[in-house]
């Protein structure tokens, strides 16, 4: 089944010619068919037009034009907060209405230039706010490897487009672990770029200081793949960094003897699962038979992380979602003027987090609160992210579970915010610090069988050798072989 | 861990996010708790720590000034809700 391969599983037997881009593309869409309706990872999708972008991939090939395109005629779905021009944008949320991008965002149009076929509209909690995806107001996605569970969030579209093979990759968007935890809960490959690696030239901004783009896949090359497709300076986004782009599935040599790896002592922490926690120490075990090093490690102010998240984002948000008030796009709920307008249109147009977190970022950024709340919190963040700048003096990378527990039930957590937030626990300090993170599949719990993730953290521009430690790792164990019983 | 009490009708006001009562209250009492929570800073002395401006640093971007195509205007507002001749329309703001 050609939906089951890997992007370079798929590449190789299209440049044979063994197979076409149509026959990928339908593959994924009769997947869809057969599996959507029970999980809903994608609020919408226009197979004529993933068919005919397919067609024009085969024929571009047939020309001679797939030098220089290592993605020609793979499907690759994306989630619903970056712009494809012409494709509806709704970021899970009512109050885009019938929104349809006039233009691409950096990352797909770098997707489309390598050839992709970009497709779907991937389900998230509204704005990205959210760590089960039950925050959409396009219905709750559910996890490929149990349905009555959560599939994480926000990106869970993505992980379980991924995770069920409804398409060969996706992407999503990572502002305190939103690909990270999904990925691990639904059992794929999630990489958080360091801050500044990928445009967010595109991407609706939820908190600017700590958004990043990032590729769901079915294993370590995939996305070894995808960053280098998607990384690079962009004139577009101030906030894009120059520095150059290695090519990342060079470094996936499987040697790693030698390199260091930090085990934080304050991530083994009370609420961490057992099962989570023999996992990670069996992964532990198997970075040192592959030859790396491990060294305990202090991320002393990690207890810190959670609450400074929440000042940072929401204060963020609530500025970033300023723009959406029924004047220039979206929903419209009329009033006699324009602050009533405003705050109708809000008031409809937006979920219970959504609004939760717009609130409290207004009041932590109000006056009198700024300096207590705001300002408070990017001190801290300097304390979090000296801390792992420090750690990094010593070590190559940083390993911890990528979540305390599986993947939860669905409308276990939903009503309780604070628990939902806990949950980000592990995910949240990498965003704090602009470092780069990655989730690899490490095992599953016994009863029921659900994936675990194990996380690995580098410094600014580690992609290179997080890839490579992945790699290496996955290459020694089971895990990423396993399919989910659809 | 305590609660910290906040008049969400004056935030959503400022917020511009009309709340029906039902919302006030359930907001009040579930941000009142996070904000408890978010207490725990205060244990920190950052008396002598700069705060964070940007993750990984970066000065002066700037780029040439030049004249360069932009969205065409019909692309601009074709989302909108409310538009006529060219222009989003809006409730009356001036008498």
């Amino acid at each position: 089944m050609l939906n089951q391969l890997t992007i370079s599983e798929l590449a190789a037997r299209l440049a044979r010619r063994e197979v076409s881009a149509r026959e990928a593309t339908q593959a994924c869409l009769d997947q869809i068919a057969r599996v959507d309706g029970q999980l809903h990872a994608f609020i919408s999708h226009d197979p004529a037009d993933a068919l005919a972008q397919a067609d024009a991939a085969d024929q571009l090939r047939a020309g001679g034009g797939a030098a220089g395109r290592p993605l020609l005629g793979v499907p690759v779905a994306v989630k619903d907060v970056l712009a494809v021009k012409n494709q509806p944008l709704n970021c899970g949320s009512k109050i885009l209405g019938k929104y349809v991008s006039p233009y691409d965002a950096t990352a797909v149009e770098k997707l489309k230039a390598a050839g992709a076929i970009v497709f779907g509209r991937l389900n998230m909690d509204e704005f990205a706010m959210g760590s089960s995806t039950e925050n959409s107001a396009f219905g709750v996605t559910r996890n490929p490897w149990d349905p009555t569970r959560i599939p994480g969030g926000s990106s869970g579209g993505s992980a379980a487009a991924v995770a069920a093979d409804e398409c060969l990759a996706a992407l999503g968007s990572d502002t305190g672990g939103s690909i990270r935890q999904p990925a691990a809960l639904c059992g794929c490959v999630g990489l958080k770029p360091t801050y500044g690696r990928i445009s967010r030239y595109g991407l609706v901004a939820f908190a600017s200081s700590l958004d990043q783009i990032g590729p769901f896949t079915k294993d370590v090359y995939d996305a070894a793949t995808l960053l280098g497709v998607l990384s690079g300076h962009d004139p577009r986004d101030a906030t894009s960094l120059p520095q150059p782009v290695p090519d990342y599935a060079a470094a996936l040599t499987g040697n790693i003897q030698g390199l260091k790896l930090g085990l934080p002592k304050e991530y083994l922490i009370g609420g961490l699962d057992p099962e989570v926690k023999a996992a990670v120490d069996a992964a532990v075990k198997k970075f040192t038979e592959l030859g790396a090093e491990i060294v305990e490690i202090s991320l002393p102010h990690t207890d810190y992380a959670v609450a400074t998240y929440y000042i940072i984002a929401t204060a963020e948000a609530s500025a970033n979602l300023a723009r959406f008030d029924g004047i220039r796009y979206g929903a419209r709920v009329e009033g006699d003027n324009p602050i009533e307008l405003y705050a109708r249109t809000r008031g409809a147009g937006f979920g219970p987090e959504v609004k939760r977190r717009i609130i409290l970022g207004t009041y932590v950024l109000s006056s009198g609160y700024y300096d207590a709340y705001y300002l408070r919190a990017q001190k801290v963040r300097t304390l979090i992210r000296n801390d792992f700048l420090a750690a990094f003096q010593t070590v190559d990378a940083i390993v911890t579970p990528t979540t305390p527990t599986a993947a939860f039930k669905v409308g276990e957590k939903s009503d309780d915010p604070l628990q939902m937030y806990l949950s980000d626990i592990f995910t949240i300090s990498c965003n704090l610090a602009g470092i780069c993170g990655l989730s690899v599949p490490c095992g599953f719990t016994r009863s029921p069988k659900l994936p675990l993730g194990l996380q690995l953290l580098g410094p600014p521009f580690g992609e290179a050798t997080l890839l490579r430690l992945a790699h290496a790792y996955e290459q020694g164990t089971p895990w990423h072989k396993e399919k989910a019983p659809l | 861990m305590a609660s910290v009490e906040i008049r969400v009708k004056d935030v959503a006001l400022l917020a511009r996010i009309a709340l029906t009562p039902d919302e006030e209250a359930k907001l009040g009492a579930q941000l009142g708790q996070v904000l408890g929570y978010i207490e725990k800073l205060r244990e920190l002395d950052v008396s002598q720590v700069e705060p964070t401006a940007h993750a990984v640093p970066l000065v002066n971007i700037t780029r040439a000034d030049e004249i360069r195509p932009s969205l065409p205007h019909e692309d601009a507002l074709r989302n909108a809700p409310k538009q006529a001749g060219g222009l989003f329309i809006v409730p009356q703001i001036v008498e």
